[in-house]
């Protein structure tokens, strides 16, 4: 159960960000994909500072998997 | 060129028989060490100074071959300063604080250790394993308490409840000794381990390391160079290192299928070389290898009369240099317990905290050597994009250069939780907790000179006393009287004020880098020093009951009484 990580919706433009994020990965391979999303969770991991939190978004990423 | 013949210092060694070998009866010696590397032979020269007589055995009769270990963390230099060997090492060796990481065809970025200035011990040295030892057996050679026999092969080994009976062989034949206590300093490979039939669990990465140590006059600066990627090593990552006499440390990862046979040999380590360094340069092969990286360690470091040292106990991959060095404090842990035990000052349990104590460290340094391994060598497609995620971002982001991960350069453990510790008093901040080992500090002594606080401390129990502002002649006499009197004696270190009139045998923080600094002491803070310079309690006020009970629990006794309270327990259930 998250206590840290925020689950409510927090996103003024929701389908805006979503756009941004698919936007990002058009014409690259699946390698590139990979590097572009590896790179955006550690600048985004940094930015969020919290090892609680990111731990709980690992959990629940990993979720079913 | 042979290793070492720019020194002074010896690096071959004669066989000699000892009357031991033609005794009717196997003599008994109260410590026997087996193997005369750098933990061997650090520990011997601990034993010494102690006063105490002990037999080192080594199935050789020369120093390492090749490198091997170059790095020499601080903490390891201030053991071997307590033991005498510290100045010649840092003299001959090479001392850096300075690196820059590569990813691909780019540096990446350049860093410098920036170690805290007044310390007497640089951060670290490079120096060649065989010089390390060659230096340290010159020392050992001093002592007559120090029996080193070479050519002394361990074939046998009973681990008895009264003592070890081992088992020798020799170029005259083979004979038996006996131990008190035996100490296991036979590396990686230790015959003991093999010979009780003790596992070595860990993990063994799949890759494998080409490490060759060159002979060239080459302008490079005296910096850890470490290459990810490179152009001449692709997909691979690379590492040039300096060592004293012309010689640089070169170490290419080659990947799992590599053949080690046909790796080493020169004809093929040679154009590798040739691709790293240039055409141009000139280089002469010193020493070849081709090898594989564990992180393992022994279930217990301890198995009755026989201690498991160095790398025997435990083994890290070599990013880190966390394998010689935690070796060094594996000795500085272990020897003035066992000299306590033999001097019949200390319990047995005494000797049961070197396990407690160093395989808490050495998980730590395996912890800390398999994320540098599985950042240099990452083992998934994930883990492999991840790391190159790290270096692309750490061009242009600060906080990603503080994920890249060419080793994590060894630190001497903080042993906080150990049942020797007394809980710390309220209200200090800082790092000197107890079970941390103390940090150095230039200060004066009373007559004026100039010295560093690591040489007053350590061999003995210590009472470091910042004195108060009211303290006279007396107040001193009588806590210094009170302390020599305890069941073990306490030595009195009293510190005074910049610019006081210290009396003899005090020290005077003269830089003021010491008291508030690096102990968060106040007038009348009282530190209770361990023989390895580790602190065991601290307070702000010097309360004789106080410091008897902490020595009490610093001697073990608090954990004979925890075990007798635990078997009571368990008698009454």
């Amino acid at each position: 159960m998250s206590t840290l990580l925020k689950s409510a919706p927090r996103l003024a433009r929701p389908d805006d960000i979503y756009q941004v994020l698919i936007d990002a990965h058009r014409d690259l391979t699946p390698e590139q994909s990979q590097a572009l999303n590896s790179r955006l969770v550690l600048l985004l991991a940094n930015h969020i500072g919290d090892e609680g939190v990111i731990a709980e978004a690992v959990e629940a990423a990993g979720k079913g998997l | 060129m042979t290793p070492g013949s720019e020194n002074t210092a010896a690096t071959d060694f004669t066989y000699q028989p000892s009357p031991d070998q033609s005794a009717a009866t196997p003599v008994r010696h109260p410590v026997v060490i087996i193997g005369a590397g750098p933990v061997g032979l650090a520990a011997a020269l601990d034993l010494a100074q102690r006063g105490r007589k002990v037999v080192v055995l080594d199935d050789d009769n020369t120093v390492s071959t090749g490198s091997r270990a170059i790095c020499w963390s601080k903490r390891a230099l201030e053991i071997m300063d307590r033991l005498g060997v510290g100045a010649a090492l840092v003299e001959k060796g090479v001392t850096w604080k300075k690196g820059k990481v590569f990813f691909g065809e780019d540096q990446l970025y350049a860093f410098d250790l920036l170690p805290e200035e007044g310390h007497r011990m640089p951060a670290f040295i490079n120096l060649q394993q065989y010089h390390f030892e060659a230096y340290t057996v010159r020392e050992v050679m001093k002592h007559p308490e120090i029996d080193l026999r070479w050519k002394n092969r361990l074939v046998g080994v009973e681990n008895k409840e009264d003592g070890v009976t081992l088992i020798l062989e020799t170029p005259d034949g083979e004979y038996r000794l006996l131990a008190d206590y035996m100490l296991a300093a036979d590396g990686a490979r230790s015959t003991t381990r093999r010979l009780l039939g003790l596992d070595f669990k860990g993990q063994i990465f799949k890759d494998r390391f080409l490490i060759a140590d060159v002979i060239m006059k080459a302008d490079f600066p005296t910096e850890r160079w470490f290459w990810f990627d490179p152009p001449f090593n692709k997909g691979q990552s690379a590492l040039l290192h300096k060592q004293p006499d012309d010689v640089w440390r070169i170490d290419l990862q080659l990947g799992w299928d590599a053949d080690p046979e046909e790796e080493r040999k020169p004809e093929k380590v040679i154009p590798r070389l040739k691709a790293m360094l240039g055409d141009d340069v000139e280089f002469e092969l010193e020493w070849v290898s081709v090898y594989t990286f564990q992180c393992r360690r022994l279930e217990q470091f301890r198995h009755g009369r026989i201690f498991f040292i160095g790398d025997s106990a435990h083994q890290v991959s070599p990013f880190g240099a966390r394998g010689a060095n935690s070796g060094l404090q594996d000795i500085d842990n272990l020897i003035w317990k066992l000299d306590l035990v033999l001097a019949g000052k200390a319990p047995e349990s005494l000797l049961a905290s070197y396990h407690d104590e160093r395989a808490y460290a050495a998980d730590e340094n395996i912890l800390n050597s398999t994320r540098s391994t599985d950042f240099i060598t990452p083992k998934s497609a994930a883990s492999r994009a991840f790391r190159d995620a790290v270096l692309d971002l750490a061009r242009d982001h600060d906080f990603a250069r503080r994920l890249v991960n060419s080793g994590r350069l060894s630190l001497p453990s903080t042993y906080s939780d150990s049942g020797l510790n007394s809980p710390d008093s309220p209200g200090f901040i800082g790092q000197m907790l107890p079970g941390a080992p103390c940090a150095d500090a230039p200060i004066m002594t009373a007559e004026g000179k100039e010295s560093w606080l690591l040489h007053h401390l350590g061999g003995d129990f210590v009472g470091l006393y910042f004195v108060r502002n009211d303290e006279t002649e007396d107040s001193l006499a009588q806590l210094r009287e009170s302390l020599a009197a305890l069941e073990v004696p306490v030595r009195l270190v009293p510190v005074f004020p910049p610019g006081s009139k210290a009396p003899s045998g005090a020290l005077v923080d003269s830089e003021e880098l010491m008291a508030e600094a690096r102990y968060d002491a106040r007038p009348g803070t009282f530190a209770l020093i361990r023989p390895d310079q580790h602190v065991t309690a601290r307070w702000r006020e010097a309360e004789p009951q106080a410091i008897r009970g902490a020595l009490h629990r610093a001697l073990g006794r608090g954990l004979a009484a925890a075990d007798a309270e635990t078997l009571n327990e368990g008698t009454a259930a």
